[in-house]
């Protein structure tokens, strides 16, 4: 009871890691030499161009921009001359135009403040802008030229096709790449120090590699990780976090396909289902083992790969998991062991 | 009560099965970090048990005082404002409920809920503000619109509410709210640990438990535990003092789908389709969802095969389950795969018996 009743003053949040440790310097921004040479200069001549960022998540687009707007504005500045927009926000055509205007019509003034270059000219980040509609893209077009001598454009976006060209030929474009499982590396280990967390070489290379290059999902998982299994953290642990099926399990199902024993298979999915992994996981773990078996022939592996796309895509409308997976199950046997696939009946 | 009620672990430290969830829990909640969480898992393997023992971790006593309520919601969806009525289940400090229920307005009630929750918020005694929480059920049955709109939300009202989503597959929880929060996956227990929870149950109701006794009864749940949790009762009910080969009754319902798959192995006929039917109709009038009809049905039929025919039984399953998925009818569908079954069976009799 006592612990309960000192629990009752509520817990307040604290900071998540993918904030604190977010770098607020240009410079610090990992594996994206290009964009940081580029902003390196602006720094030194006070002068940039619009700028289209895109890329993968994860890799460093916002952070870049919120970098760059800080180190050349201040904190005293910064609200007056940087406004930043997200999907969040309502951003239908007239409340862009309208929130743009009101902000670049103010004008600003040139003079060096506490140590900031102060360039004259404000900065309107767009994140996310791919979500942004084709007519509200359009709209920003003219904005963008009204107000082209006292504002600079960052457009964020994962995809470059989902930006209009008349935008995109306005802007430098950077292309942020996924990082490598080097960088990512350092960089976990430099937020481990930062939070007195102990991670084995197998963890780290672990994190590394089940984050695909997005270091947002790296930091998440690590976080995951600290909160639930302590400072001492083992790959087991960071594999439990991400939702990623043990090697195991998955090679448990594909030797249950190589027996030809469909009684095994059953059984091994009644097992996955069981255990809760996500099938959909199940299916592109899969995928990796069989594109890379050795002794499995090109034309088999693609009629084994049709079914898991096809029972992806039901997945994606909802069909039951558990006969999902039975059905990829038994076709691959049926591949496997060269049993007639045409239906016998 | 029901046992299965009655027997709830009310506290993390009173858990019997998923003991290493609840501690990680109950550390979540003395490091005072408490991130959005989703918890998945089969049906009866305890999720519930464990978000309501967190409630109670984080709130003390006062979560498990809750009234149900009947509400009204007015939502304002574009153009015009629509009523939605849907049943809550709330504590002071948290909400519970199934948005799937509100069927196509699920995303504005979701976030009509959000914001109302977000404008109340609790103060302590320190003035400080503090959170709520709101437990959101079969979040897998919610639509891809309001899974989006429910990312954005969860990001401007975090300060405010905390969520705890409850799905029984992570397949349908979109990739954008699983990488919000905190997995916590809730596999089936073992049989063991069914045991186990069993023997807790006897010794309270001061029973005489035989193990072999509770063994068959774990095996035969299936690894759910709620599951055994009943039969258990219902043995009770049916012969005490128990012994070691006593019968376990099944569910009537399976019993019913066993009685199907004998039917349609027995004759393959427009007369029997017709009849099986009528089978299938009382079954769904009975409130037993389609897939879970059909996957019984192709478990039984698994049951009798011959291993070629296993193959194409179950593709045909996997089919019509899909198909009843984007289809309305789930009778049209249970009932297609019932005719397909006879057609494959009886070809497979003619070229094997001639
Ligand atoms: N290139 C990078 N160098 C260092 N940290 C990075 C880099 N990219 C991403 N991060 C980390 O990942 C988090 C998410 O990065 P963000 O810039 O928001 O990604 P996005 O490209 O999706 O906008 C940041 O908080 C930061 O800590
Ligand atoms: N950790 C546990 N220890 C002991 N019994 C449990 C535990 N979790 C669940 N139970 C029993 O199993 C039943 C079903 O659990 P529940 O949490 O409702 O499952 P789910 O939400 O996953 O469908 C509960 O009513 C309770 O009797
Ligand atoms: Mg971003
Ligand atoms: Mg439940």
């Amino acid at each position: 009871m006592g612990r309960e009743i000192a629990m009752a003053p509520l817990m307040q949040s604290s900071q998540p890691w993918v904030e604190k440790y977010r770098p607020k310097q240009v410079k610090d921004v990992a594996h994206q030499d290009e964009v940081v040479r580029v902003l390196t200069n602006t720094l030194e001549t006070s002068n940039c161009p619009h700028m289209l960022f895109y890329g993968p998540p994860g890799t460093g687009k916002t952070t870049t921009a919120l970098a760059i707007a800080h180190q050349l504005f201040g904190p005293e500045l910064y609200k007056s001359r940087v406004l930043e927009l997200n999907a969040s926000d309502d951003r239908g055509i007239n409340v862009v135009r309208t929130k743009i205007k009101n902000f670049a019509a103010v004008a600003v003034g040139s003079n060096r403040q506490g140590g900031y270059p102060c360039p004259p000219f404000k900065i309107i980040i767009l994140d996310e802008a791919d979500s942004m509609t084709q007519d509200a893209q359009n709209a920003l077009r003219r904005t963008m030229e009204t107000y082209s001598k006292v504002t600079r454009f960052f457009f964020i976006c994962n995809y470059i096709s989902r930006i209009i060209e008349p935008l995109a030929s306005r802007c430098a474009k950077f292309r942020f790449k996924p990082l490598t499982e080097e960088i990512m590396g350092s960089r976990i280990l430099h937020i481990c120090k930062g939070e007195d967390l102990n991670l084995d070489s197998e963890a780290l290379s672990t994190l590394s590699s089940i984050s695909q290059g997005d270091m947002r999902r790296a930091i998440t998982y690590l976080q995951s990780a600290a909160r639930l299994f302590g400072s001492s953290i083992s790959a087991k642990d960071l594999i439990s976090v991400s939702g990623v099926i043990p090697n195991e399990v998955v090679q448990a199902i594909f030797s249950a396909c190589r027996s030809g024993n469909f009684d095994l298979a059953n059984k091994e999915v009644n097992n996955v289902v069981a255990e809760g992994y996500p099938v959909s996981q199940m299916l592109s773990q899969l995928y990796d083992i069989v594109v890379d078996a050795d002794d499995i022939s090109d034309e088999q592996k693609a009629r084994i790969c049709k079914k898991f796309a096809e029972a992806d895509k039901s997945l994606v409308d909802g069909a039951d998991e558990y006969l999902q997976l039975l059905n990829v199950a038994s076709s691959a046997m049926q591949v496997l062991s060269n049993m007639p696939q045409d239906m016998a009946f | 009560m029901l046992w299965v009620d009655k027997y709830r672990p009310k506290t993390l430290d009173k858990v019997i099965v998923h003991q290493d969830v609840a501690q990680n829990l109950q550390k979540l909640v003395s490091e005072g970090d408490c991130p959005h969480l989703l918890f998945y898992g089969p049906s009866g393997s305890g999720k519930k048990t464990l978000i309501m023992a967190l409630l109670r971790q984080i709130f003390g006593p006062s979560a498990d005082k809750v009234k149900v309520e009947n509400k009204i919601w007015k939502v304002d969806a574009g153009k015009r404002t629509i009523d939605v009525e849907l049943t809550t289940l709330s504590s002071t400090h948290h909400v519970e409920l199934n948005p799937s229920d509100a069927g196509f307005q699920d995303r504005y009630v979701v976030q009509e809920i959000i914001k109302e929750m977000a404008k109340n918020r609790p103060i302590d005694t320190k003035g400080k503000k503090g959170f709520k929480v709101l437990v959101l059920n079969e979040v897998d049955k919610l639509s891809r619109e309001a899974q989006h709109s429910l990312r954005r939300t969860m990001e401007k009202y975090s300060a405010s509410c905390r969520l705890i989503l409850c799905s029984n597959s992570s397949s349908k929880v979109t990739e954008a709210v699983r990488s919000r929060c905190l997995n916590v996956r809730i596999n089936a227990p073992m049989e063991e640990e069914i045991v186990n929870v069993l023997e807790f149950i006897a010794k309270k109701e001061g029973l005489q438990l035989p193990q072999g006794f509770a063994a068959c009864i774990a095996e035969k749940s299936n690894r759910n535990l709620r599951r055994a949790v009943l039969t258990f009762e219902t043995c009770r009910v049916q012969q005490y003092p128990f012994t070691n080969n006593q019968a376990i009754p099944p569910m009537d319902w399976e019993q019913y789908v066993s009685e199907i798959a004998s039917d349609i192995m027995k004759e393959q006929s427009p007369k029997r389709l017709f009849e099986v039917r009528g089978k299938l109709y009382e079954l769904l009038t009975n409130c037993i969802p389609p897939e879970i009809i059909l996957k019984r049905l192709l478990f039984e039929l698994l049951k009798k095969l011959d291993s070629e025919l296993k193959h194409e039984v179950s593709h045909w399953a996997a089919h019509y389950e899909h198909r009843m998925r984007l289809g309305q009818k789930a009778i049209f569908h249970l009932e297609a795969f019932v005719a397909k079954f006879m057609s494959i069976y009886k070809s497979f009799l003619i070229s094997t018996f001639g």
